[in-house]
C-alpha cells in the first residue's frame, strides 16, 4: 500500500477533527463545560444563595433583614398559620399526583400498547397541544368553566343533575360557593395542567414493557387485576414515579392556578410570593421555599427505599 | 406411553388437547386453516414447519392468546375457546422466556403459586424444589438480568412446570441457546417430560430437534398439517414434497426418474445415506459427476450431478468418510441405491 491511498487531511477543519479524535476526554470536557456552568453557577448557585437565607432572620420592627445564622425563620414554619399553608399545599399536590396517575394511565396504556402510526401521532398531539398554548389563558379558561354560569353548571342542569353539584359544594374543605372558587376547582384545574407531564414518562416506561410478559402472567393464572398489579404497575413504576416528580414539584410550587381558581386560602407559592415581595420577609420565603425541596427528597428517599427504581 | 406408529392418534378416552377444524384468519391471511388434531395426555408432541406455517399460532390457539375464528378446541374434553389464559391451567416457556425483570428468579418461579393463592413459605419451597429440578438450585436470589440464555431458559421451565400442568406448551424454547447447550436442554427436556409424565407440546422450525425429541411430530405449512407421525414415519416416509424436503436432506426424485424403476409415474424421495459410490462404468448405478464434497466427521456430503439422459438431477449422497477418500471435484462415479429405498409420495406426478 502506499501513502496516497490514505485520505489525506482536508485543511485546518480536518486537522481539528483529527485532533479531537485523538483527544475524547478533551472533546467530551469542551462539550460539557457550558452546560456545567450554567447549572453550577447560575442553576445551583442561586438555590444555594436561597437556602443561604433561609438562615437568616428579619427584624420585626425595622424589617431589616439581619444577617446572623439562625433557626428562627424555620420555627417560623411551624407556627400554626404557615403549618396550615405547608400541609394544604402538600395535601394538594398529593392528590393532584394521585389524581393525574389515575388519569393518565389508561390513556399511556393505550398509547403504548395499541396506537400504531396515525394514532400515535394523534395521541402526542392530543397530549402535547394543552401545552403549546399560554399557561393563564388555560387557567383563565377553566375559571369560567368552572363558574357558577359556567358551562359545566349549565350541562349538570342539563342533566338534571344540579342537586350533585350542589351537594358536593355543601361539603367542608372541597366545597365552597361554586367550583371555581373551591378546592376542587383548584384540584381540577391542576389536574388539567399537569397530566401531560404525568402521561408522557408513563407512556415511555409502558413502551418498554414486552407484551409477552402480560402474556406470561396472564399464563401463569394471574386474572387482569393480578397482573396489573404483580407485573404491568411495578414496571410502570419508574415512570409513575417520574411523573409524580413533574406533578408533586409542579403543584408545590405553582402560586398563579390557587390565586385565580380557589378560595382566599394559601398555597406555599402565594406565601414565598408575598413575603419575597409586599412583606419584604426573604428569609421566610426562603424557608417556605426549603419545604418543597425537603418533602421531595425524603419522598424520593422513600421511594427508593421501597424499590420503585429497581425496574429501571 | 408408546410412539405410535400409524397416522392416527394414540386411542385415549379423552385426548390432552383436540382441535376441531380449527382455523385462526388475520384479514385474508390463512394463519391456521382447518386444523384437526388430538394429543395423547403424556405424549411429547412436536409441531415442526418453517417459519409463518401456523405451528406457534397453534400454541397460542391452545395457550388462550388467540381465538379461534372457526372450529373447537379441547383440553382433556372440555371446550375452551371461550376461557381465558388464566383458567386453561396449560403453562407456556416462551421463545424469549418473558421472565419478570423486577423479580428475583425465586419470585419469578413462584409466580403462578402466588396468583393462586398459595401461602408464600410454601410457594418459596416448591419454588426452590421446581429449580432444583432444572439444575439451578441457589440462584433464587438472583435477578433475570444476571442470569445467562441457557440459564434464564432453565428457570422459564421451572416457573413453568412449578405449577404442575397437566399440558406444557414450549414455544422454540431452544432456539437462542447454541448447539452444545440446545443438545444437553433436549435430552434434559426429554428426561424431565418422561418423569413427570406430563403432555409436552413443543414447536420448533429445527427437524433434527422435532425427530430425535417428539413421540409424534406434525408438519405444518401455509397454516395446515401436511403430516402427523412418529418420528421415523415421518423421516422414512414423507407424505408429500414438502414434507420429504422440510425434513431432512431427502433427494427429491422426478416421475420421469422414478419411473424407470419402479415402473411407476410417481415424484419419489430417496435419503443420502441410501445412496452408495460405485466406480464409473460398474453398470451398477446412475452415472454421475463429483459437484462438491463437503467433510462431515463420520460421513462425508457429496454433491452428485447425474448425466443428462438421467435428468441431470442433483442428488446428495452421505457415505461413509473412509468411503470418500481420494475422491476429486469433477470425477465420474455412480450413484446406486436399492430401487425398494426409493419412497414413493402422494404428490400428483
Amino acid at each position: 500500500m502506499t501513502a496516497a491511498e490514505i485520505p489525506q487531511s482536508r485543511g485546518l477543519r480536518g486537522a481539528l477533527s483529527d485532533w479531537f479524535w485523538r483527544n475524547p476526554g478533551m472533546t467530551l470536557f469542551l462539550m460539557l463545560l457550558p452546560p456545567l456552568l450554567w447549572l453550577g453557577i447560575i442553576y445551583l448557585g442561586s438555590l444555594f444563595a436561597l437556602l443561604l437565607q433561609s438562615f437568616y432572620s428579619i427584624d420585626e420592627y425595622s424589617g431589616l433583614i439581619n444577617r446572623e445564622f439562625t433557626l428562627k425563620t424555620y420555627a417560623e414554619l411551624f407556627k400554626p398559620a404557615n403549618l396550615d399553608i405547608i400541609l394544604r399545599t402538600v395535601t394538594m399536590a398529593a392528590l393532584v399526583t394521585v389524581g393525574s396517575a389515575v388519569v393518565a394511565f389508561p390513556i399511556a396504556y393505550f398509547a403504548a400498547r395499541y396506537a400504531k402510526g396515525r394514532w400515535k401521532a394523534i395521541f402526542y398531539l392530543g397530549v402535547m397541544l394543552p401545552l403549546w398554548s399560554s399557561y393563564l389563558v388555560k387557567v383563565y379558561a377553566w375559571k369560567l368553566i368552572l363558574a357558577r354560569e359556567g358551562i359545566l353548571n349549565w350541562t349538570f342542569a342539563k342533566l338534571h343533575l344540579t342537586w350533585l353539584v350542589e351537594a358536593w359544594l355543601a361539603l367542608p374543605i372541597v366545597g365552597g360557593n361554586s367550583l371555581s372558587v373551591s378546592h376542587t376547582g383548584t384540584f381540577l384545574v391542576f389536574l388539567y395542567v399537569w397530566l401531560p407531564y404525568m402521561i408522557l414518562p408513563i407512556q415511555a416506561s409502558l413502551e418498554r414493557v414486552p407484551g409477552n410478559l402480560i402474556e406470561a402472567a396472564s399464563d401463569l393464572g394471574a386474572t387482569p387485576r393480578q397482573t396489573f398489579w404483580n407485573v404491568l404497575f411495578p414496571l410502570a413504576l419508574p415512570g409513575v414515579l417520574a411523573g409524580s416528580i413533574f406533578t408533586f414539584s409542579l403543584t408545590m410550587g405553582d402560586y398563579i392556578i390557587p390565586q385565580i381558581v380557589g378560595t382566599s386560602r394559601r398555597f406555599i407559592g402565594q406565601a414565598v410570593y408575598a413575603h419575597q415581595g409586599t412583606a419584604g420577609n426573604i428569609p421566610l420565603a426562603a424557608a417556605f421555599t426549603v419545604a418543597p425541596i425537603l418533602i421531595m427528597g425524603v419522598y424520593l428517599w422513600f421511594a427508593k427505599r421501597k424499590g420503585a427504581f429497581d425496574a429501571l | 406411553m408408546t410412539a405410535s406408529a400409524s397416522s392416527a392418534p394414540p386411542p385415549a378416552l379423552s385426548p390432552a388437547v383436540t382441535f376441531e377444524a380449527v382455523s385462526r384468519h388475520y384479514g385474508a391471511v390463512r394463519a391456521v386453516d382447518g386444523v384437526d388434531l388430538a394429543i395423547a395426555p403424556g405424549e411429547f408432541f412436536a409441531m415442526l414447519g418453517p417459519s409463518g406455517s401456523g405451528k406457534t399460532t397453534c400454541l397460542r390457539l391452545i395457550a388462550g392468546f388467540e381465538r379461534p375464528s372457526a372450529g373447537h378446541i379441547r383440553l382433556f374434553g372440555e371446550q375452551v375457546e371461550d376461557l381465558p389464559p388464566y383458567r386453561r391451567g396449560v403453562n407456556t416457556v416462551f421463545q424469549d422466556y418473558a421472565l419478570f425483570p423486577h423479580l428475583d428468579i425465586l419470585e419469578n418461579v413462584g409466580f403462578g403459586l402466588k396468583m393462586r393463592g398459595v401461602e408464600a413459605a410454601e410457594r418459596r419451597r416448591a419454588a426452590a424444589e421446581a429449580l432444583e429440578l432444572v439444575k439451578l438450585p441457589g440462584y433464587g436470589a438472583r435477578k433475570p438480568g444476571q442470569l445467562s440464555g441457557g440459564q434464564r431458559q432453565r428457570v422459564a421451565l421451572a416457573r413453568a412446570l412449578v405449577n404442575k400442568p397437566k399440558v406444557l406448551l414450549l414455544d422454540e424454547p431452544l432456539g437462542a441457546l447454541d448447539l452444545k447447550l440446545r443438545e444437553q436442554m433436549q435430552e434434559e427436556l426429554k428426561a424431565i417430560q418422561k418423569s413427570l409424565g406430563v403432555t409436552f407440546i413443543f414447536v420448533t422450525h429445527d427437524q433434527g430437534e422435532a425427530l430425535s425429541m417428539a413421540d409424534r411430530v406434525a408438519v405444518f405449512s401455509e397454516g395446515k398439517i401436511r403430516q402427523i407421525g412418529a418420528p421415523e414415519e415421518i423421516y422414512n416416509r414423507p407424505r408429500t414434497r414438502f414434507v420429504a424436503d422440510f425434513v431432512g436432506s431427502s433427494n427429491l426424485l422426478p416421475p420421469d426418474f422414478v419411473e424407470k424403476r419402479l415402473g411407476a409415474r410417481r415424484w419419489g424421495s430417496l435419503r443420502p445415506e441410501q445412496i452408495a459410490l460405485r466406480p464409473a462404468g460398474s453398470g451398477e448405478g446412475a452415472p454421475a459427476r463429483i459437484a462438491s464434497v463437503s467433510y462431515l466427521g463420520a460421513t462425508t456430503r457429496l454433491g452428485l450431478e447425474t448425466a443428462p439422459e438421467e435428468g441431470a438431477l442433483r442428488l446428495h449422497a452421505a457415505v461413509p468418510a473412509a468411503a470418500a477418500t481420494g475422491l476429486a471435484l469433477g470425477q465420474m462415479v455412480e450413484a446406486a441405491f436399492a430401487p425398494e429405498a426409493i419412497h414413493l409420495m402422494e404428490d400428483a406426478p
